[in-house]
């Protein structure tokens, strides 16, 4: 399951953190590895900037440990680990230039002047802010300003690069524009960056796997194929993309949904089902296998490329699915999906 | 921005705890010196106290020029607290919003009092009222404070005018209210807790306030000056009974103040 | 939005008040000291006659340098006792809202008390004395405590360092957070980041207590007379006794007149300073 365990550059151990009565992770684990891009992925309350600031020294965790390269960190101070924290407001120093905020790590460490501007010029170069060196930080955009935070951390060549939802602050343009800016970044520089975010979008088109949080424990950690196609639970699948959760039991091999069955090797007892939208289509001629159905359009959302459709079937049930545009849509159609597009998930414990 | 910003890395200084302690102490010890003269039996003397009493306090309350003075502090911090809020709300609403050119100079000029040594406003009060021909007395005093502490006042006020929503406003004027109505019905009251807090401040102060007093005080004396004229003398003990009880006074005036003040700036955390 | 007559109505009353009273004031000041005084009466006639003698008189510059350097002290000490202490209560102590009170209420509580306490400390008879000999540190009273600048340097301080610990706690509490954890972030630890990052973005507040400690002690004329003795006059206490006993008003209020130069020139020189360091 874990990919990365050979080289695991960061280990966090059974971490656990209360604040006050809340306690915001439960008995955390996770691996990460030399190279990789993996996002923390999580609602807001879900403890996702409070792992990261674990990682970074900002708070001490009441149990567990984290181990950076070998070496455990959890009892260092913030200043004595090597990973560097891309702030969500991007914590420029206002009272210093653009430069000599990118010198300021490296002078911390001892680093001549000289060598450290040096550095710090080339750090611009590779985000294209060399030309803002003198600027001051407060005159910068969003966007510029995010660039010049991820030359400060990166110019002092850190083991990992922590960023706590450096993009939410850009518009939605933007915002497209650095992911790609960050991604490339990433692999050319090579080292690993742990990214946390609530937006599953951004999580999926970075990640080369994403940890799903939720409410205090990893829901999944996965890569985001196997995530969007194989979701451990209801919530997961809810949660990324988009879905039809179907409720329903396995009984005798059989998953059942309503008058639906078919081949399940899912454990007995209740359970949901889920299937994506796109894995619902317009009956065509009769397959082995294949569920069919009639149901109603209830409603439609031209999308351009696609068509959503609300539809429902004769017992009630309601399932979206995602038609290609082009196709016809009249008040009652048949339907169909096949059952290996249909992922088995345990039954939610009640909210 | 909604966000709450978390701590740092907070851990402690046991040298910096120290450090406030020891500023702690020089700033209230000699107060406590003070008070506990005031039940020394010996009056100013040895210290620790041999015995204790209560006779200076007794002694006190027997004192009619004391009372005397009390009352025309009293009195002329009333007189002083109406002035400086009648001159000083409307000084701060100006400094806000009024877009007149001079306006920068008028808020320099109203601050002055605050920073400038006392015995300057205090003379050139003095000289003022000599030029109209004014016999110093309580009221001299009195509009000496009040002018001197419009300072005090508008700082106080304008720090809720700067949080007034104006919409209220604009919204009282759209459905039909006039100007006064607006100011009466919606500006003032969004006021109110500035203006008690300002009330307090002023009243404290103008109770306390020697230099400009100095100047400006005929026959009949303020506490301070009550107190002053006795420590030239040489010093009683009941000197440290009554600074004493102005300290509690004073002290109990201030908290309710602060808490007035910080009931008003963050609503979602009452302390109270 | 309002109308004319409203917006007179509320800004009128007090221009036309401070106009009246603190306007015209100052400015009478300034009149009285280009005036002069012969055979004990006023001369209510142009003359630069005080500001001649004021500034040939090497007693009266003395203690104005004096009162500078006496001034100075309070302001070091203030700052001294003041800034760490704000530093303490913004980014270490958990009950900072209750320590702020703490720390102002001294501000409000009568001056004469304050100042007149020192003056049973320090005396012969007062706390020090006894707690020095009881320690064996002196055989006898020290009576140089009282009665002399040191008493007055002591005593202002203890009157002006929460005037210097208001504005450096405003300024301190405005950093944002986010910087000093970016700062240790990238290695510097926290000796590092107190003088790298809080005490430049901190600079208007130590700026403006300092101004404040400075110029109101320089103009302060009671604790002197409390607890200063022949040697611890101050400029304010001649200006005082020029408008008593000595009876040379001019003189008095060219004394002032200088003061008042003094300050607004400190004043606007410390208000840029703080503009130009305003980066949070």
């Amino acid at each position: 399951m874990n990919a990365t365990a050979q080289s695991a550059l960061l280990s966090i151990r059974a971490v656990r953190k209360s604040f006050g009565a809340h306690e915001v992770l439960r008995n955390v684990s996770l691996e990460i590895g030399a190279g990789e891009f993996l996002t923390i992925l999580g609602e807001s309350g879900s403890g996702k900037t409070t792992l990261l600031r674990l990682i970074a020294g900002f708070e001490q965790c009441d149990v567990g440990e984290i181990w950076l390269a070998g070496e455990r960190i959890d009892t260092l101070p913030p200043y004595r680990r090597r990973v560097n924290t891309v702030f969500q407001q991007y914590a420029l120093f206002p009272h210093l230039t653009v430069l000599q905020n990118v010198m300021y790590g490296l002078r911390a460490e001892g680093v001549t002047a000289r060598e450290a501007s040096g550095r710090a010029e080339q750090a611009l170069a590779l985000v294209k802010m060399e030309a803002r060196a003198q600027a001051n930080p407060s005159r910068l955009s969003g966007g510029q300003q995010q660039r010049v935070a991820l030359a400060r951390a990166l110019v002092k060549r850190p083991l990992m690069l922590l960023l706590d939802e450096p993009l939410s602050a850009l518009d939605a343009n933007l915002r497209q524009q650095m992911r790609l800016e960050l991604k490339s970044l990433q692999r050319e520089i090579g080292i690993s960056f742990v990214f946390v975010t609530h937006d599953q979008e951004e999580a999926m088109a970075l990640s080369d796997r994403i940890a799903l949080l939720r409410a205090g424990t990893l829901e999944q950690v996965a890569t985001p194929e196997e995530i969007y196609n194989r979701p451990a639970t209801a919530y997961t699948a809810r949660f990324i993309g988009q879905t039809n959760l179907l409720k329903g039991s396995v009984s005798t091999g059989q998953a059942r949904v309503g008058a639906w069955q078919w081949p399940c090797s899912a454990p007995e007892g209740a359970a949901n089902f889920s299937l994506r939208p796109e894995h619902l289509r317009i009956a065509g001629p009769v397959r082995d296998g294949a569920i069919r159905f009639a149901a109603q359009v209830r409603d439609q959302a031209f999308q351009g490329a696609v068509r959503i459709v609300a539809i429902e079937t004769p017992d009630g049930q309601q399932l979206t699915a995602r038609l290609a545009a082009s196709v016809a849509c009249d008040k009652t159609h048949e339907f169909e999906f096949d059952p290996s597009d249909v992922v088995a998930l345990p039954p939610e414990e009640a909210d | 921005m909604g966000v709450r910003m978390k701590g740092t890395t907070r851990t402690s200084s046991p040298v910096l705890a120290l450090h406030s302690v020891l500023v702690f102490a020089f700033l209230y010890l000699p107060i406590g010196v003070l008070m506990v003269y005031s039940f020394n039996g010996i009056g100013v003397g040895s210290f620790p106290p041999r015995q204790l009493t209560f006779d200076w306090y007794r002694l006190l309350f027997r004192d009619g020029a004391i009372w005397d003075s009390v009352w025309n502090s009293a009195k002329v911090a009333l007189v002083a607290v109406l002035l400086s809020l009648l001159l000083g709300v409307p000084a701060a609403l100006a400094i806000d919003r009024a877009k007149i050119p001079g306006i920068g100079i008028f808020r320099r000029l109203v601050l002055l009092p605050l920073i400038l040594p006392g015995i300057i406003t205090g003379l050139s009060l003095l000289m003022l009222f000599v030029a109209a021909a004014m016999k110093l007395s309580l009221l001299t005093v009195a509009l000496g404070h009040g002018t001197a502490l419009i300072a005090v006042a508008t700082t106080e006020v304008y720090a809720g005018v700067v949080k007034l929503d104006r919409r209220q406003e604009e919204a009282s004027l759209d459905l039909g209210a006039n100007d006064w109505q607006t100011f009466w019905r919606i500006t003032l009251p969004n006021l109110k807790l500035s203006i008690i807090g300002a009330a307090l401040l002023v009243f404290t102060l103008s109770m306390d306030e020697i230099a400009v007093t100095f100047f400006l005080v005929g026959r009949e004396n303020t506490l301070p000056l009550e107190i002053w004229s006795r420590l030239r003398r040489g010093m009683t003990p009941e000197i440290n009974a009554i600074s004493t009880i102005i300290f509690l006074f004073s002290l109990a005036t201030i908290v309710v103040w602060y808490r007035l003040r910080m009931r008003g700036e963050t609503a979602l955390e009452s302390a109270l | 939005m309002y109308t004319r007559s409203y917006r007179a109505a509320v800004t009128l009353p007090p221009v036309l008040w401070v106009s009246l009273f603190l306007l015209l004031a100052y400015a009478l000041l300034l009149i009285y000291s280009f005036w002069s005084v012969q055979n004990g009466f006023i001369v209510h006639a142009w003359s630069l006659d005080s500001y001649r003698r004021l500034v040939g008189n090497p007693e009266y510059l003395g203690v104005l340098l004096r009162s500078m350097r006496i001034a100075a002290f309070v302001t070091v000490a203030a700052l001294v006792l003041g800034y760490p202490l704000a530093y303490y209560l913004s980014f270490y102590s958990r009950h900072k809202r209750l320590l702020y009170q703490i720390v102002i209420v001294p501000l409000w509580v009568s001056y004469l008390v304050r100042a007149y306490a020192w003056k049973t400390i320090l005396g012969t008879d007062g706390v020090l004395n006894t707690l020095l000999q009881a320690l064996h540190l002196t055989s006898r009273p020290v009576s140089a405590l009282l009665y002399s600048p040191w008493a007055v340097w002591i005593t202002l301080t203890h009157i002006y360092t929460p005037f210097a610990f208001l504005p450096i706690y405003a300024a301190l509490e405005h950093i944002p957070r986010s910087l000093v954890e970016a700062s240790q972030d990238l290695g510097a630890s926290p000796g590092q980041t107190f003088w790298r990052v809080i005490v430049p973005l901190s600079a208007p507040g130590i700026v403006a207590g300092a101004t404040f400690a400075f110029v109101l002690s320089l103009g302060d004329f009671l604790a002197p007379l409390l607890v200063g003795g022949p040697n611890g006059i101050m400029i304010s206490n001649i200006v005082v006794s020029l408008f008593g006993a000595a009876y040379d008003w001019p003189m008095g209020a060219a004394i002032s007149v200088g003061m008042l130069l003094l300050v607004l020139g400190l004043l606007f020189a410390t208000e840029r300073l703080e503009k130009k360091w305003a980066y949070v």
